[in-house]
């Protein structure tokens, strides 16, 4: 019997992927048995992420997301996907009577618009598979709950939840599917360059009623399993994983 | 950067206080309306205001608003 959870044979993009969820998601998917295109800014962290996959079909892409022309071309030369895991994102706590239209701007361009450019680019270009699987990151923050300082954040990880809704709907007849993960307070990278020391940040992760934050790695899991064959008839869901946060 | 400038956008952060009540030698930490929100208020208003971001940690340490100045401007 055929492992349902295998990624064997699959391709699949990750965004994001040279730290934090999008690393994590990107070595489990490898280990599961597919070949890998990371995307990200950091082209030190691609670098450093493909040695740690430590395989030769790893593809690695530096380039900014939100730049229109840089995307297109690298979406020209991708391969045909299999899954595709849109996960970049930046973290910025600010309180509503702060938000101006740069900070708009800024935050939806990397958490929202550039996730939407990438899918039309990928639809347009004929690089999905028939039963491709698409999983974007957004957040429990703005879908499940809020949190003081991230009315921005939360409506650009809201706004990826209702995107996604339609797209399931308008790419269901291929058999390619759509889901979102919401993941609370996770330990990458992105949170721990936030203005919280340490000290709150684990008094804050008492608030979890599993008792802590997160790790990547448990996020990875999620995705894998959105992106393998054990989901296929799973399309336009939201996959909680808060160690309990939304439950109080 | 002037401190009777910052001492006013200090001062803003809060709804209920007083104004006249916050000063260069305020200790914010004991003011009764003080609380994570207007601390994170007043980190978002030092990186609007003065293009310069502080930790939380670092605004803990400060005791007076001068002190707190002290830590912005020389950033």
């Amino acid at each position: 019997m055929k492992n349902p959870f295998t990624l064997e044979e699959k391709i699949i993009l990750v965004t994001g992927g040279a730290s934090g969820i999008g690393k994590a998601t990107a070595l489990l998917c490898a280990q599961m048995g597919a070949d890998v295109v990371l995307v990200d800014l950091n082209e030190q962290g691609l670098k450093q992420a493909a040695e740690e996959i430590g395989k030769e079909s790893t593809e690695i892409h530096a380039l900014n997301l939100t730049n229109e022309e840089q995307l297109e071309e690298m979406i020209s030369s991708l391969p045909k996907l299999d899954g595709v895991v849109s996960n970049a994102g930046i973290v910025y706590s600010l309180l509503a009577k702060f938000n101006e239209s740069k900070d708009m701007e800024r935050i939806f361009n990397i958490n929202t618009f550039s996730h939407i450019n990438l899918i039309q680019g990928l639809i347009k270009g004929k690089k999905l598979n028939k039963g491709a699987s698409i999983v974007f990151t957004s957040s429990m923050s703005g879908v499940y709950c809020g949190i003081a300082g991230g009315s921005l954040y939360g409506a650009t990880k809201a706004a990826l939840a209702g995107y996604s809704k339609a797209l399931a709907i308008e790419l269901a007849p291929r058999g390619i599917r759509v889901n979102t993960v919401h993941p609370g307070m996770i330990q990458t990278p992105l949170t721990s360059n936030t203005s919280l020391s340490q000290e709150l940040l684990e008094e804050d992760a008492k608030n979890y009623p599993l008792g802590r934050y997160g790790k990547p790695e448990e996020v990875a899991a999620a995705m894998c399993y959105l992106l393998s064959d054990a989901t296929v008839w799973m399309t336009g869901t939201q996959l909680l994983l808060d160690g309990g946060y939304s439950l109080k | 950067m002037e401190i009777k400038d910052f001492i006013a956008n200090f001062a803003d952060q809060f709804e209920d206080t007083d104004p006249e009540e916050i000063t260069a030698e305020t200790k914010f930490h004991d003011l009764e309306e003080w609380d994570s929100l207007i601390a994170l208020a007043v980190l978002n208003m030092t990186e609007k205001k003065y293009g310069k971001k502080i930790t939380f940690d670092e605004m803990k340490v400060c005791v007076t608003v001068e002190n707190l100045f002290n830590v912005i401007a020389a950033k």
